[in-house]
């Protein structure tokens, strides 16, 4: 049966016919990773299966040795660990983030990670995996959550800096992904002006760009005070309200989130322009992909899991709350990333 | 409406006044004729029509959504208008809603609405709204919702809005506001003078508001080179600051107005003290003084006041329960003179003259309070009773310091006025109970209940002596409501009560500013202005403050019972 396929652990998802686990919490002899966020891809494995991207993230934010051994998974190629055969799949929320499938004695089972719906100049597209038992995130899985097209929220941002062109929008976004999607969707847009970078995302955004992002020019935000006046810097969400925002002469600060759908939760953090982006599904994407991937059985991780489980039990799915500890929200985890 | 949606949007983000003034001054640039006249009444509150109440939204939407579902979203997001406005289905939910012709309208206009609701009949009202809720965006439809709940809070004051739209022809918000009371939306002749396409409108207001000038809070060292030769003090009343005009108009006839001292015409709320305002003799005049409630003789404390600001209409009852009174503390303007340049004392004479002239029992004068030295003036400020302040102490919140010599100057500006505030009162108490907050901290736990320890028939136990709201920053908030969240017992509706076990309770410092007995309260104690000093993650719950430390603080001076 499905259950046997994987077990929930205190750290993570483990895999008994494969001896592995997905996205593990502390170190272990083998790790399947779904994509780069510092939650799901932690260092100090014994070997690690991601895809290429996933991998070099990895290198670039932990360091070349981050684990024993690596290997890399192409997306859509199978694999067999012991008699489970493994799969990776474009999930939609960053460069190279998959969900995986895993498939034992004629059951299938989708782990997805985190993933998102919208198209993201920024990285392959989500593909619906037909499952029997699917694993899926639920950030936004409360019905308030319609996160409106990108493009509309980038032009606010570019309305923001017409209306007021002598101030710095400060734009918080999360170093890997968010950042890079909100300067491609600028680009887009035909903002051509050089856009400016806290250090803790230059790495990853050079990657991108190498990766073929359209990113065009970026520069490091330097000390000097005042003379970013009417451009835009975008730096880790932790970075708005602490010492580093202050060099910035009276900016507007804006947070490229989901959770900025909520105004008390922009207006708790100071936010003057918020921009509801996501790199996570909304909730009528979560919806549409549980029915498309025709699941019988549904595990819900990752937040408001109790309204999706209950609609999905509605919908005659049998579903549960999945309860891992230590998957943060992805703003939690850039206060981190912030200091780094 | 989409657009004014989302200026209010902006608005509410926004924190400087100048940024607000320059989101508002842009969108009256590019908004058209009539909309953008309906926009600057929706944000100067010079609208009138039947404001929906919350029960209508909770309807509306209660048909469209799994209650399941409502109830998680509401509990996370906390605030009703803003819950409706993002889980409104994208379509029309069900075709007994909405004819299919309506739905090939677009959004509506904010003229539309607002028009619309100045005649539409309660009945029709549901209906009406969710056509307009199917059409609009998200932000769209909050902004729809504020506006018929009347509680749009995006924190714009009338004298706000006027100068932002001032700002159109390069004018000031006061010659804006002097003409305001001749004006009606959708201020079609406003916009055109503004543009330099007509003239300035006629009409003028006979009672218009002048500038506040405010104080600055007092320092320590400011009393090293402050020479108390120089200087007036009375007492500083805890009601809210006004401005009371009266002038005649065109036809001769007396109008009286109250504005707040930003600007704000607080006219309507206070029938009582405008009737006996425009009296005449003495039409001509602008008094700066405190609004307060003055009943069986004496000044009640601002608890009392609170109660009649709460109210949304004026009832008869209300105005005999809660009667309206200004003490007055300064003229700016008599007949047709500008006293402002005058000195304090001079303007203090004409006042003095002023007031016994007309001899009304709902104004009256603020006394000075003799004192030759700081510390003189200290002893008055920690016992005002023995200083004159009479039956009237509970309403006292401290000194006021004004030069002598100085006129009448608009703004805070440095040197001339001080506040000297009472200092406040401590006590460690125990969180008891959370609730949500409202606006921007609708979706965590802000509000909060907690009680000292007394004798109980089993040991000590805890009674609740009041509720704080603030004192905290958004670090310590968001650490709260995490303590709360992970340390509730139990739940009462949208209550939580918290664990106050004596070993696993948090203690909260209190600071506030005065304690009164009171009958509705169990412990039979109410405070005034209590918040968060301090939050005691250090100190065991078994060793906050027992009802006794409280009780010792009520000695006669500090309140009227
Ligand atoms: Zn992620
Ligand atoms: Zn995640």
């Amino acid at each position: 049966m499905a259950a046997a396929l994987v077990a929930l652990t205190p750290i993570g998802l483990y895999c008994p016919g494969g001896n592995f686990y997905i996205d593990p919490l502390r170190p272990v002899p083998r790790a399947l990773i779904t994509h780069g966020h510092s939650d799901h891809a932690r260092p100090g494995h014994g070997s690690v299966l991601a895809t290429r991207e996933t991998l070099a993230i990895m290198g670039l934010r932990c360091g070349q040795d981050f684990a024993g051994a690596v290997q890399i998974a192409a997306l859509g190629e199978k694999l067999k660990i012991s008699d489970v055969e493994v799969s990776f799949h474009p999930a939609g929320h960053v460069l190279g983030s998959a969900q995986i499938r895993l498939s034992h004695a004629g059951r299938t089972l989708v782990a997805s990670g985190d993933y998102k719906r919208e198209p993201d100049p920024t990285c392959l597209p989500f593909e619906p995996i037909p499952c029997d038992l699917f694993i899926s995130e639920a950030t936004f899985g409360l019905p308030v959550f319609r996160h409106p097209p990108a493009s509309r929220e980038i032009d606010r941002l570019l309305a923001s800096l017409k209306t007021f062109p002598d101030r710095t929008h400060l734009v918080g976004a999360y170093a890997l992904g968010k950042a890079q999607r909100v300067i491609a969707l600028l680009r887009a847009a035909g903002y051509d002006r050089p856009i400016y970078l806290h250090g803790a995302m230059e790495k990853i955004t050079e990657f991108y760009a190498r990766e073929g992002a359209d990113i065009g020019a970026v520069r490091k935000a330097e000390a000097r005070d005042g003379d970013l006046a009417g451009e835009i810097v975008i730096c880790p969400p932790g970075s708005l309200q602490d010492a580093w925002s202050r060099r910035f002469k009276d900016p507007v600060a804006a947070f490229a989130s989901g959770w900025m759908r909520v105004r008390a939760r922009a207006r708790q953090r100071g936010v003057e322009l918020p921009l509801v982006i996501s790199d996570h599904a909304d909730w009528d994407e979560l919806c549409a992909t549980i029915r498309e991937t025709d699941c019988a059985r549904l595990l819900v991780t990752h937040g408001e899991a109790d309204a999706l489980t209950h609609w999905a039990q509605g919908q005659g799915l049998e579903a549960e709350p999945l309860r891992i500890a230590g998957y943060g929200e992805e703003d939690m985890a850039s206060q981190e990333e912030a200091s780094a | 409406m989409n657009r004014f949606a989302q200026l209010l949007d902006r608005l509410g983000f926004e924190p400087s006044r100048t940024g607000k003034l320059r989101l508002m001054t842009e969108y009256f640039k590019t908004a058209p004729d009539p909309e953008r006249g309906y926009a600057l009444a929706a944000l100067a509150g010079a609208l009138s029509f039947q404001y929906a109440k919350p029960a209508l939204i909770r309807g509306l939407i209660a048909k469209r959504v799994d209650p399941y579902l409502f109830a998680l979203s509401y509990d996370y997001v906390g605030d009703l208008a803003e819950t409706a406005a993002l889980l409104w289905p994208a379509a029309p939910a069900s075709a007994d809603q909405s004819a299919p012709a309506h739905r090939l309208t677009g959004p509506p206009s904010l003229s539309e609405v607002v028009q619309s609701l100045a005649t539409l009949g309660k009945a029709d009202l549901p209906r009406q709204l969710a056509i307009w809720l199917d059409a609009l965006d998200e932000t769209g439809r909050w902004a729809l919702l504020k506006l018929i709940t009347g509680s749009l809070r995006v924190g714009v004051s009338s004298a706000l809005a006027k100068a932002s739209v001032a700002a159109l022809g390069g004018q000031t918000g006061v010659a804006v506001e002097d003409l305001w009371h001749g004006l009606a939306p959708p201020y079609l002749d406003l916009f055109a003078w503004l543009e330099g396409r007509a003239d300035r409108p006629a009409a003028s207001n006979p009672a218009p508001f002048f500038p506040a000038m405010l104080a600055h809070a007092i320092e320590a060292r400011d009393f090293e080179t402050l020479d108390p030769a120089q200087f007036c003090a009375e007492w500083k009343w805890d009601g809210i600051r006004v401005q009371a005009v009266s002038g005649a108009d065109s036809s001769g006839r007396n109008i009286a107005r109250i504005y707040s001292r930003s600007g704000e015409d607080l006219s309507a709320a206070f029938p009582d003290l405008i009737e006996c305002l425009a009296q005449s003799p003495a039409a001509g005049f602008a008094l700066d003084g405190e609004l307060l409630i003055r009943r069986g003789g004496k000044i009640e404390p601002f608890s009392i006041l609170q109660q009649r600001l709460n109210r949304k209409t004026v009832s008869a009852k209300m105005l005999a329960e809660f009667p309206a009174h200004i003490r007055a503390y300064d003229l700016l303007w008599s007949e047709t003179e500008d006293l402002r340049p005058l000195p304090f004392l001079e303007r203090r004479a004409r006042l003095e003259a002023l007031v016994s002239a007309r001899g009304e029992p709902r104004l009256d004068l603020s006394t000075l309070i003799p004192f030759a030295s700081w510390p003189e003036l200290a002893q008055a400020r920690q016992d005002p009773l023995a200083y004159g302040a009479g039956a009237d102490v509970g309403a006292v919140e401290g000194v006021m310091l004004k030069r002598a010599a100085s006129g009448y100057l608009q703004g805070r500006p440095k040197g001339h006025w001080y506040k000297w505030k009472r200092d406040p009162w401590n006590v460690d108490a125990v969180l008891m109970y959370a609730q949500r907050g409202h606006g921007k901290r609708s979706s965590l736990y802000s509000d909060y209940t907690f009680g000292v320890w007394r004798s109980g028939s089993q040991g000590p136990e805890l009674v609740p002596v009041g509720k704080a709201y603030f004192g905290f920053t958004d670090a310590e908030l968001a650490k709260l409501d995490h303590f709360v969240r992970n340390n509730t017992t139990n739940r009462f509706g949208p209550v939580r009560e918290i664990d106050h076990h004596p070993a696993r309770g948090l203690v909260l410092e209190i600071a506030f500013e005065g304690l009164n007995r009171s009958s509705r309260h169990r412990s039979g104690l109410a405070m005034r202005f209590p918040r968060i000093a301090r939050i005691r993650w250090d100190k065991p719950a078994a060793e906050a403050d027992a009802i006794e430390t409280l009780e010792a603080l009520l000695t006669p001076k500090l309140g009227p019972g």
